[in-house]
């Protein structure tokens, strides 16, 4: 294994450049280099460092996207820790794009194997064979994988600036580097000598990175606790810029109307009574689209609805019911992947009791608070585009497509995300916004879709279909043969986002389904993958999503016939297979004073998924108010092995199973006549402040790896839910939205 | 046509459609952009600002019938001089994507502004119309009662 070392020892790179009054550290990936974005091709200016050190201070380039994780507070945390600088003090501005910023911890997770059984090898395969989105140019935002992807190399590059500046401090006051110190941002030097790092930085600049180690946990001041978030003064004095809050100088604005069959064209249209109203400027034709730009967002949106449009109607199945028509008759093929396959599915013992049950998940949006946007000035030879986005490189290199400009001409200024869920990672919307900049050279334009546009041409979680044969005996799992069946998120984001065709068995498809830290002695597990028809794409914790309502409902649905408590027989289960998965059902157990029996009127469900790394155990309670239902109590427990910031996990946590509640309880995307029938929040409601239960967080640092937060809280949310009205009423929801069979306060 | 608006304590002059919303002469006329927009149908209170201490949904509100003094959240406090309420959603570290919050602030600030002491039950109902993806509801909830608080003491 000589050469995976050779490679693991060559995987952070850290280099330095002069700037101007000061010095820039960033580190870079492995050996057939990416570009160093510290060393420029010469005549182009300095890029994309990540850590400025100048006369301001200290500043943090985040090549990774704020949408509400907190990624800048707890990568300025990790700078932090070895630059001994106050992470409160850092500057955090987005990064633009470029490939040296490749997210190496998504793409492991791409890796066969059920992860958390993974050995330190395998894990660090795992983190080797990140190396290949490299070559895909991926610096997206994604996957619960920031803290994971950024723990070594922003401590790296704050390690490295520190000793390079403590190494300028030596020789300015010609004293040995070993006998400097560092605090708050200064160097210290025996004899109460105290320099600035803003005042060496220029001398930093001309001496060559000092390699150190890392220090020690045990040393650590910031991660592990509670850093402020930056960018929180800014989000509640609405000073924080978000992609809609983009002004550029003679900026003007557009509305939208895209054709609501997905993929189809237009035929024709009249914008005769477009024309003539307030603020119009111009009326565009973008082929499967029309634009209205002109003086202000809602007088372009007043006469882009006025423009009546005869467009091309949809060729896939145009109605829910045939769409899921397909997607179940995929389980008479032959599966794409089969990941989990132990004992015998197939033959039962004497005695066994089987269980028989379909579940059905329905697509989904996105449904971020900021509507989808961009910002986009043409000029003939170079393009600017600014966007709240999830993957710069990928906005870039899809602009540069659209308009035959080279790479390098396109710039891609990141704002702050309104939400992302996974929405965000796509190029459709800055598309349009190239498209719009394309026809108006010169006439930087903001394009601001509608709630409606929005909610009818997303990248939808796919609608998703469960079909579980299960046997207990004697009050024990004995089987479980799971059959998956959608659309493939993966594949068909491969194909769009990358040009990449994927063939071979799709692990995403299957997440958190074939690797459930479950001890189930007979365990099958095969995922079946529907013709593309309506565009799917990455939702918030993505296939995990129907798979853990899959995988959790079944075992619930077991222990019920098996007459045990339904959180002891899932304990049983982890405990023979994997002790985190077991110690957070023990956590959620105590938190929650469990009881298999509750009063009358009160109900009460658990779940449990493995996702991103994360095992999570979810205990809700629900309670009838005069035949309404509440949602009164929610208990989470988690194992991170590491929480760089527990105050911050909590929050992701909480926010992972309200989004899982929304969806849970209210969303669902049908379509008639190729269409999405719901258009707004009247129709595609989510959890308000009275529905929202209170919840309590318990983050444990058991294991051994470092698992994601953003993604884990969401997938236990449903089946939790579901378990609970069960409880308290007898009837399993084997579909969701809940909303159709149960009546919510 | 010609209006005049006083927003924030400054008198602004705008020439605009009688209909055009307040939500979009904020943001596209006058430079407001804290002011948000979600969804246009006033379901998601992410617009909401104060008129004469009320709050209301900027995108319903046209430009015509606007009479009375407009405070939008740069109104209610700077990030050099927070107001308390602002102060408190600090503290509780509330804002994940921040996208809801403007609102979310201008909304509770009318409540406290009506009912210094909120109970749970009161923060249900005055909240109910403002909506937020991330879920950020436990801390929004612990933010009004510590700006209750707060305001109390001062």
């Amino acid at each position: 294994m000589a050469s995976l070392k050779k490679i693991a020892r060559r995987s952070f790179l850290v280099g330095s450049a002069a700037i101007l009054g000061g010095v820039a550290f960033g580190t870079y990936k492995y050996h057939q280099d990416a570009p160093n974005p510290l060393q420029p091709a010469e005549g182009k200016a300095i890029l994309n460092p990540f850590v400025f050190v100048d006369q301001s201070g200290v500043t943090l380039i985040a090549p990774r996207a704020e949408m509400g994780q907190g990624v800048h507070t707890s990568w300025a945390a990790l700078i932090a820790e070895e630059l001994d600088v106050d992470p409160t003090a850092v500057t955090v501005i987005h990064g633009p794009a470029a490939k040296a910023y490749y997210n190496s911890a998504m793409l492991s997770e791409a890796l066969p194997g059920r992860g958390y059984n993974a050995s330190d090898m395998q894990h660090s395969l795992g983190q080797i064979v990140g190396n290949f989105s490299k070559f895909l140019d991926l610096q997206v935002t994604g996957g619960s994988s920031s803290m994971r992807d950024g723990f070594t190399r922003m401590r790296m590059a704050g390690a490295t600036a520190r000793e390079t500046l403590k190494e300028a401090a030596a020789q300015k006051l010609g004293v040995s580097r070993a006998l400097l110190e560092t605090k708050d941002g200064y160097v210290l030097a025996p004899g109460d000598v105290k320099l600035a790092y803003s005042e060496l930085a220029a001398e930093a600049a001309a001496i060559a990175p000092q390699k150190t180690e890392l220090r020690p946990a045990a040393q650590w001041k910031y991660i592990g606790k509670a850093v402020p978030r930056i960018d929180m003064v800014g989000k509640v004095t609405g000073t924080a810029g978000f992609g809609v809050d983009t002004r550029i100088e003679g900026m003007r604005f557009a509305a939208i109307k895209q054709n609501p069959h997905f993929g189809a064209g237009m035929r024709s249209f009249d914008a005769s009574a477009a024309e003539t109203m307030a603020g119009v400027e111009h009326i565009l034709d973008l082929g499967d689209a029309v634009v209205v730009v002109g003086s202000n967002t809602w007088l372009a949106q007043q006469a882009v609805d006025a423009i009546e449009v005869d467009w091309e109607p949809a060729s896939y199945p145009a109605t829910t019911e045939a769409i899921f028509a397909e997607i179940a008759a995929t389980f008479e093929g032959s599966p794409n992947s089969t990941l989990r396959d132990d004992g015998d599915v197939d033959s039962l013992p004497e005695g066994a009791e089987l269980i028989e049950a379909e579940y059905r998940l329905p697509y989904l949006a996105h449904a971020t608070m900021e509507p989808m946007n961009a910002t986009a000035l043409y000029t003939g030879d170079a393009l600017q585009i600014w966007a709240p986005n999830q993957g710069p490189t990928v906005v870039q290199k899809a602009a540069a497509d659209l308009t035959g400009l080279d790479l390098a001409a396109v710039t891609v200024n990141t704002t702050y995300l309104g939400g992302g869920f996974g929405r965000r990672i796509e190029v459709d919307y800055t598309n349009r916004a190239v498209q719009i900049a394309q026809q108006l050279k010169g006439i930087p334009v903001q394009l601001t879709w509608s709630r409606e546009e929005d909610m009818r041409h997303d990248y939808y979680r796919p609608g998703a279909i469960g079909r579980y044969r299960a046997a207990v005996k004697d009050g024990k799992a004995i089987m479980v043969h799971g059959k998956i069946a959608a659309q493939s998120t993966t594949q068909e984001g491969a194909a769009r986002m990358l040009g990449l065709p994927m063939s071979g068995p799709d692990k995403g498809h299957v997440d958190a389904a074939f690797n459930q830290p479950l001890a189930i002695p007979n365990f099958r597990v095969e995922g079946y993958i529907a013709k593309p028809m309506i565009p799917v794409g990455f939702w918030r914790s993505v296939a995990a999503s129907f798979n853990g309502f899959f995988a959790d409902s079944i075992i619930d649905e077991m222990a019920h016939k098996a007459g045990r408590d339904p959180l002891e027989f899932r304990l049983e289960l982890a405990r023979a297979e994997w002790e985190p998965a077991a110690k957070v059902l023990e956590t959620v157990r105590e938190m929650s004073s469990w009881e298999a029996k509750t009063p009358d009127g009160v109900g009460r469900g658990v779940a449990f998924a493995y996702s991103f790394g994360t095992p999570v155990a979810q205990v809700i309670e629900v309670e009838d108010l005069d035949g309404d239902i509440a949602i009164t109590k929610a208990w989470i427990a988690a194992d991170l092995g590491l929480a760089i910031d527990p105050q911050n996990v909590e929050a992701q946590l909480f926010s992972g199973l309200a989004y899982g509640l929304s969806a849970a309880c209210f969303g669902e995307i049908t379509f008639e006549d190729g269409a999405v029938e719901q258009e707004n929040f009247p129709d595609y409601d989510a959890m308000r402040m009275p529905n929202m239960p209170r919840v309590e967080v318990t983050v444990l640092q058991n294991q051994k790896h470092m698992g994601g937060a953003g993604e884990p809280g969401t997938p236990p949310a449903a089946p939790a839910l579901a378990n609970a009205l069960f409880d308290l009423t007898g009837t399993r929801a084997r579909e969701l939205p809940l909303n159709k069979h149960f009546s919510f306060l | 046509m010609s209006k005049t608006l006083r927003i924030n304590g400054k008198t602004h002059e705008v020439d605009l459609p009688d209909d055009v919303p307040l939500l979009w002469v904020l943001r596209d006329e006058i430079g407001l952009t804290g002011t948000k927009f979600g969804c246009g149908v006033a379901a998601c209170g992410a617009c909401t600002v104060q008129v004469d201490g009320e709050a209301m949904r900027s995108c319903q509100l046209q430009l015509g019938d606007i009479d009375g003094e407009i405070t939008t959240i740069e109104g209610l406090g700077t990030p050099d001089n927070m107001a308390k309420i602002q102060t408190a959603w600090v503290e509780h570290q509330v804002a994940q994507c921040g996208y809801c919050q403007s609102g979310q602030i201008m909304q509770a600030a009318s409540l406290l502004a009506e009912n210094p002491t909120p109970t749970d039950a009161d923060i249900d109902e005055a909240m109910q119309g403002n909506l937020c993806r991330c879920g950020t509801y436990p801390r929004i909830r612990a933010a009004i009662h510590s700006a209750a608080k707060m305001m109390q003491e001062a």
